[in-house]
């Protein structure tokens, strides 16, 4: 019975799609009914699968189930849902998550006339995300993996009347598709190498160690190109930023909480592939760790609030592919926690505080707390979770990627480098757009009860899920004393190291970075404009986010573009005009000149047929011979 | 009982046009509701068909065999496999929804709608057809109507691309023909009797040289019409010039008789040439799914677009083929169904509101979501299939290509793969720019599809798109009671295969 729990939470939310889609696109209350009541519905199924999954983690069998999709020649491809400690997480996270985002939005998206498609593809997005935790393999994977890029470029484009935003979803969608040229093939040297798609029997092969390693290492590399994509990592991040685009809500959920940490989720669901290819985590780790700066540097100078959360979500999302990539799954499966819950709810945060100012630049704002404390404090654990101040969320799971870190220099120092901006820009952020006097005359007022208790609830998350991994028990819900690792790691948990200086290192340099940002934007201890000046080529490389955006739009307008259109010259002139047409003007020029032979005197066909007869004899006399 | 459903097939548009030969001109409705019922009857025919197909059994079935000029060896044969049976719903599911897109036309309604009815009747036939004299017959009475489609009803230079496409198709099949008559005259010789029948030949091993000699005839001669590059400069044309509902009958169903030609001429009669020569055409479906695709990439004309993309995709059906491999060539048959499905789609919303735009231009259109929401959803979907998303059939037949070329070709399937990175560039490209963004104020009065029998065709579409798409099994496991057999055909073939080369 409980084997078949799973389908319900996956199908709950595509039975919300096919309802506002069939029958209460009209009726938008009733669409959000639907659509907030099929993400309880599956948030409230995950709970009777938290013990069995837990279990799995402990060397119990997984919650599994498959039926049969597609079989020819030889390839059995199944739909199937696996469930063990590291679903359970990613579940929980996904659900509870989103269901708080589904309330906040009817607040958020109140009035918009799009009210009930945002809620059809809010619900597209939950199912499409449940699939990728659930999937028992590359291919149902894959599937899903491509469905939330569909949530996703809808969502983004949600506002389609808009170019930027029809523009922003397009560039999503088309990014992702670059790492899934990637992925396609990982999966098929997958498949190759093992025989098999299905992700239990291809872990199982590759700890006896039957497969040959030079396919592997390929395929590993090829499907952390999908996470990178999917993941925002360097180089194929560029599409995140404008992701923001979309509606706040969305960004929250899909660009920060949950679909963007589907490819660390992938890494984390492979990981065996990539142990037993040392190399090929190494790339992983260090594209984490280049990333975790490059975007911290980057959103050091952003105005835009949601940008600046943008680029952070960027660097977040590098920690934990650092983490993983050290060879820490559990690291990157707790900051991808954490960070899920914290980012939430800057993110919401950030809606409130748009919602009410009317305006996305943070000098825009200012003196915020005093008219919206809800906001505002919710906003301050948000920031100091991301910023890995200590006790709260962001610190300890920041720390477990520091600590899987630290066997390699280089990552740790890009790690430690990145905790300090990581703090500075947080400060910058929260006394630019919260402390001081008010910029604007609009008058800021408390966003309404069902966007700020969902704020007051991620706080409380943001708060306390750090403890998870710190192995201490959270009151009635977790008694665990081994530490995050013992939920996600299928097969061996073990107790959490704790590195004391690794520890007490990233929570002096937090704040350091943090006190240096207050005294910087709050104290005017150092003038900005200044320091602007003095390093503006730095300034201006930041501001332009190292001219990435720029050298895409050249690849593809001129390279891109340019080829394309020598094919269509191509075509056009030389096949079409040259080949084809030159053939029908040579038939046609023939055929004008043989005309002439049908000049109608009769002498002149006799002739002609004369001598006709006279050659066919003589070959018949010749041949004949 | 059964043997007569092929026949009853092919004679739904048949008697649809009897009766509407009889019905006056001006009585446009009852001559537009005769076409739809009778290809709804073709259609829940063709369902039937393929639900009562015996799958444990495989092989031809529902075979009526009627001796027609018996010195000749010629006889009306008509049967299907899986193969033949999934080509057949493609068509009847394409002129089912084309007959409502057509509904529109005003202009010699009765003449179109027998044009209309005589060509699908000529695909049906060529579909079903076990006997080769019958086959080319078919073949040409599908093809004439489309001259007169084109040149009557379409438009942007119609007279010059119907006339260039009749000629390519008349020219691929001649040349082909050539090739059935030399193999039609070598097995009468081998056996002493003449025959056309497919089912007797199938059985003949011609050989080796022979079959090495004569694959490029008969192969080049369909792959004109697959159309495979570089001979494929009339098709983008010719969906151009065409009407929408001949568009749609066109690159969904039209495109695919070169393919299932070269399946049932060139792989299951000569499947040791087929060994000999597939390598090719695996590396050259490289330039039908990159140029195709980078040159759709520089069109302007929506239409234009769709039609290189048409081109492109047929390549990812020629690797399929190449590969011989049960799973690829069961891709390479579902891909021909889900794109033949995915294109009509398209282009029947193009002809939808280009009527009222008159313009095809992506450039001059944009934000047209606000005034035509259905049409843009719509689009939008086929455009996304186009691209490959899952969910979608095209998903499904684009993986069953990859998986099964991957052993043999690595190098074109990462060409295609990268295929569906370009594919999805110009399809969101298209649908970005003709519906989002702002609405240019002239587009402020057109109308969208609101009546039943104006969504229906495409409601009908994404539907088979998407049921296929979510549950594939329901046709791969059809497909494969025909690719399974031919492959191992071919793959046995390849086994035997000599040194010997005509090089």
């Amino acid at each position: 019975m409980i084997s078949l729990l799973p389908w319900f939470v996956l199908f709950f939310p595509l039975l919300s799609v096919l309802i506002i889609t069939l029958f209460t696109l009209r009726h938008p209350r009733a669409s959000a009914a639907v659509s907030i009541a099929a993400c309880a519905a599956s948030f409230v199924l995950v709970l009777p699968l938290i013990g069995p999954g837990l279990a799995a983690s402990h060397g119990g069998a997984p919650v599994t189930h498959r039926v049969p999709w597609l079989s020819v020649g030889g390839l059995e491809i199944g739909m199937g849902v696996h469930v063990d400690g590291l679903t359970v997480f990613m579940l929980l996270v996904v659900t509870l998550i989103g269901l708080l985002i589904h309330i906040y939005s009817t607040g958020y998206m109140h009035g918009d006339k799009g009210f009930s498609r945002y809620f059809a593809f809010m619900s597209l997005f939950m199912f499409s995300m449940l699939g990728i935790v659930l999937a028992d393999n590359f291919i149902q994977i894959f599937i899903f993996w491509e469905l939330v890029g569909l949530s996703s470029y809808l969502l983004i484009g949600f506002w389609y009347e808009k170019t930027a935003a029809s523009d922003a979803g397009k560039k999503a969608f088309l990014v992702n598709r670059v790492g899934d040229f990637g992925f396609v093939l990982g999966i098929l040297l997958v498949f190759y190498a093992t025989g098999t798609v299905n992700f239990q029997e291809v872990m199982t092969g590759l700890a006896g160690g039957h497969f040959a390693t030079v396919p592997l290492f390929a395929a590993a590399v090829l499907v952390f190109t999908g996470a990178v994509a999917k993941s925002a990592q360097f180089p194929l991040h560029v599409w995140l930023p404008d992701a923001m685009e979309g509606p706040t809500p969305v960004s929250a959920l899909i660009h920060a909480a949950t679909m963007v940490a589907a490819g660390v989720y992938l890494l984390a669901r492979t990981f065996p592939l990539f142990a037993a290819e040392p190399q090929a985590l190494l790339i992983v780790a260090y594209i984490g760790g280049f990333t975790a700066l490059f975007a911290a540097t980057v959103a050091v100078v952003q105005n835009d609030i949601k940008r600046v959360l943008a680029y952070s979500t960027l660097s977040q999302l590098g920690y934990m592919v650092m983490g993983i990539g050290a060879g820490s799954m559990t690291a990157g499966m707790f900051h991808l926690t954490t960070h899920a819950c914290f980012k939430a709810l800057l993110f919401l945060g950030a809606g409130s505080v748009i919602h009410a100012v009317h305006s996305q630049d943070i000098w825009d704002m200012g003196g915020l707390f005093k008219r919206m404390p809800i906001t505002s404090w919710t906003f301050l654990i948000g920031s100091l979770a991301l910023a890995g101040i200590p006790p709260f969320a962001g610190f300890f799971s920041k720390d477990e990627v520091l600590a899987a870190a630290s066997h390699y220099p280089v990552l740790y120092l890009l790690g430690t480098a990145t905790a300090f901006l990581t703090a500075f820009y947080v400060a910058r952020l929260f006394t630019v757009a919260f402390l001081g006097k008010p910029r604007q005359q609009v008058h800021a007022h408390e966003s309404p009860k069902v966007m700020t208790v969902p704020l007051m609830i991620l706080a409380a998350l943001s708060a306390v899920t750090g403890w998870l991994g710190a192995g201490m028990p959270i009151p009635f819900i977790f008694a665990s004393d081994t530490g995050f690792g013992s939920f996600v790691h299928s097969g061996h948990p073990h107790a959490p190291e704790f590195h004391y200086s690794v520890m007490i290192i990233s929570a002096l340099v937090a704040v350091a970075g943090a006190a240096f940002g207050y005294l910087v934007y709050g104290r005017g201890a150092l003038d900005p404009a200044r320091v602007k000046d003095r390093a503006w080529v730095l300034y201006v490389v930041l501001v332009k986010k190292y001219f990435m955006d720029e050298f895409y739009g050249w690849l593809v307008s001129a390279v891109q573009q340019g080829w394309a259109r020598l094919c269509a010259w191509f075509d056009r002139q030389v096949l079409i005009g040259t080949f084809v047409n030159g053939l029908a003007a040579i038939t046609r020029w023939s055929g004008d000149k043989t005309r002439r032979l049908q000049t109608g005197q009769l002498h002149a066909a006799l002739l002609i047929m004369g001598g006709g007869a006279a050659a066919l004899l003589l070959v018949l006399l010749l041949g004949g011979n | 009982m059964t043997s007569l459903i092929l026949t009853a097939i092919l004679l739904a548009p048949i008697l649809g046009i009897l009766i509407i030969l009889f019905l006056p001109a001006a009585a446009k409705t009852a001559i537009r509701l005769t076409a739809a019922v009778v290809t709804g009857v073709g259609l829940a025919l063709t369902v039937t068909a393929c639900a009562i197909y015996d799958q444990t059994v495989s092989g031809y079935q529902f075979i009526l065999n009627v001796p027609w000029v018996e010195h000749l060896g010629i006889s009306f044969h008509v049967g299907a496999d899986g193969i033949s049976l999934v080509m057949l719903l493609l068509t009847a599911a394409v002129i089912f929804a084309g007959v409502f897109v057509s509904w529109r036309i005003e202009d010699r309604v009765k003449e179109h709608y027998i044009l209309l009815l005589a060509l699908v009747t000529g695909v049906f036939g060529v579909f079903m057809s076990l006997d080769m004299f019958f086959f080319y017959l078919f073949y040409e009475l599908a093809v004439a109507p489309m001259y007169l489609l084109i040149a009557v009803w379409g438009s942007t230079d119609k007279e010059y691309c119907a006339m260039k496409l009749t000629l390519y198709l008349t020219l691929g099949a001649l040349i082909a023909l050539a090739g059935l008559l030399i193999l039609y005259a070598a097995a009468g010789e081998a056996t002493g009797e003449y025959t056309f029948d497919l089912l007797r030949l199938r059985q003949l091993a011609f050989p080796e040289k022979f079959q090495i000699l004569l694959f490029p005839l008969i192969f080049l001669g369909f792959a004109v019409i697959v159309p495979m590059w570089p001979f494929h400069t009339w098709s983008p044309l010719g969906h151009a010039a065409a009407p929408a509902s001949v568009s749609m009958l066109h690159a969904g169903v039209l495109m695919k008789l070169g393919a299932f030609a070269i399946l049932r001429f060139g792989l299951d009669l000569l499947p040791m040439g087929a060994a000999y020569w597939l390598p090719w055409v695996a590396y050259i479906s490289m330039f039908n799914i990159l140029y195709g695709g980078y040159v759709a990439m520089a069109q302007k004309d929506i239409k234009f677009i769709i039609g290189y993309s048409s081109s492109s995709h047929m390549g990812y059906v020629l690797l399929g083929i190449a590969c011989v491999d049960t799973v690829g060539l069961s891709g390479a048959v579902f891909m021909m169904f889900a794109h033949g499905i995915m294109t009509a789609l398209l282009f029947g919303l193009v002809g939808f509101f280009y009527d009222q735009t008159h313009t095809r231009m992506v450039p001059d259109l944009g934000g047209l979501s606000r005034q035509l929401p259905f049409v843009g959803v719509a689009f939008t979907i086929g455009a996304l299939a186009s691209s490959g998303l899952p969910g979608t059939a095209n998903f499904v037949s684009e993986l069953l290509v990859f998986i099964g070329a991957w052993k043999n070709y690595p190098l074109p399937v990462i060409a295609a793969v990268f295929g569906i990175v370009i594919t999805a560039v110009y399809m969101l490209r298209a649908v970005a720019g003709v519906f989002f963004g702002p609405m240019a104020p002239k587009w402020g009065a057109l109308t969208d599809a609101v009546k039943f029998r104006e969504r229906l065709p495409y409601v009908l579409l994404i539907a088979i798109l998407v049921v296929f798409g979510f549950a594939p099994s329901l046709l791969v496991d059809l497909i494969k009671t025909g690719a399974a057999p031919l492959a191992e055909k071919v793959q046995t073939a390849q086994a035997a295969l000599t040194a010997w080369s005509p090089f």
